[in-house]
């Protein structure tokens, strides 16, 4: 009898090969880095697993410009600096909407942060998706809802992007293109499975 | 929370009858990275909104997008007395038509204020999206949600059928 392993699809001969447990989950949480008090510049993860159908990442960010700066986490994939990127951006500052879009960029917007005097405010929060990043048959495209608000100023932004690469996913690197990120600053790196 | 478990449902409430105004999430538990709120819902008028561990304080602040079929709004908020989930009157007054995802990004840590993502569409009228903040470093253990007037003033009636789910996003 031909089994098929729920944790890493692959198919056994029998019940009791390779299937050593049964993980019946959709979403599973793949790895999480929380910035130390010495800050970071960056933040990647590497070796992520092909089993899963789409990626996203909740992130809870700010940069150490100091009060008033404004940045957007980027993200790039599998270690490609080349121009390989695009994206388009939709946002509201509070007072105006507007759009625009990057092409042949070194990287794909994931999310705004705004920085405030006071510590404990200017935190950005985002929800990035990259969606069938396993797919060698096409680039990959990604969205991702992001904003920060500090009473007073703030940005919401929709983004979309593409890596033009037929490659599968296996590293994901953010970072701000002039800045760090502070303490406390975390990026959730999450799997989605289909049926 | 069950083994294994990254995404659960915490809990869900249904409207029931045509008195509700106000849906509570009392005793949220602390273990997990994120929270998640999943709604579709009806009232007699009002924007969604939220209040977190029943501070009715001048602590919220938002900032809008939301398209209309005829244009563009960006608005801001600052010194509210409720977390906007939508800055627009998003609500219908003839069915069920609004859903709204929220989220609640590090509720839990004790260090930071709390941001708030959400997405709002209403069928009928419009779709947008906002960022709130809620100035306070409290771990948030408990959400109410309205249809409410501007800045939280009178809460109106919620439509029989409305649903709102809470659940919780762990991380490794």
């Amino acid at each position: 009898m031909t089994v098929l392993s729920l944790n890493t699809k692959q198919k056994y001969g029998s019940l009791l090969a390779g299937n050593s447990f049964y993980d019946p989950y959709a979403y599973k949480s793949i790895a999480t880095v929380s910035v130390g008090s010495g800050g970071s510049s960056s933040v990647e993860f590497t070796s992520i697993p092909s089993t899963y159908t789409h990626l996203q990442v909740r992130g809870f960010h700010k940069n150490s410009a100091g009060a008033g700066s404004e940045y957007v986490a980027v993200a790039q994939f599998n270690g490609d600096t080349a121009a390989n990127y695009s994206y388009h951006y939709l946002r509201s500052n509070g007072t105006a909407a507007s759009s625009g879009a990057g092409a042949s960029q070194n990287y794909v917007l994931a999310g705004y942060q705004n920085s405030s005097a006071t510590s404990q405010m200017g935190f950005g929060g985002f929800v990035l998706d990259i969606l069938d990043y396993t797919n060698t048959n096409k680039y990959k495209t990604v969205r991702s809802i992001a904003g920060a608000d500090v009473n007073g100023s703030g940005i919401i932004d929709f983004y979309s992007g593409t890596w033009r690469s037929t490659s599968a996913i296996t590293s994901i690197k953010f970072y701000y293109v002039a800045s760090n990120f502070v303490q406390y600053s975390r990026f959730a790196l999450y799997g989605i499975r289909s049926a | 929370m069950a083994a294994g478990t990254t995404y659960e449902r915490i809990a869900t409430y249904t409207v029931s009858g045509s008195s509700t105004n106000e849906i509570q999430f009392a005793s949220i538990p602390s273990y997990y990275t994120d929270l998640v709120i999943v709604a579709n819902l009806g009232s007699t008028n009002g924007y969604p909104s939220a209040r977190f561990n029943s501070d009715t304080g001048s602590n919220y602040s938002v900032t809008n997008l939301s398209g209309d079929g005829t244009g563009t709004t960006a608005d801001r908020g600052t010194n509210r007395a409720v977390a906007d989930i939508s800055y627009e009157t998003t609500t219908d007054t003839t069915g069920v038509k609004t859903n709204f995802i929220c989220h609640i990004m590090d509720y839990s840590n004790t260090t930071t204020y709390k941001t708030m993502l959400s997405r709002v569409n209403t069928a009928s009228q419009s779709t947008g999206m906002t960022v709130s903040l809620w100035r306070s470093t409290a771990a948030i253990s408990n959400i109410k949600l309205y249809s409410s007037a501007g800045n939280g003033a009178n809460l109106y009636i919620l439509t029989a059928g409305s649903t709102f789910t809470l659940y919780g996003i762990a991380s490794a």
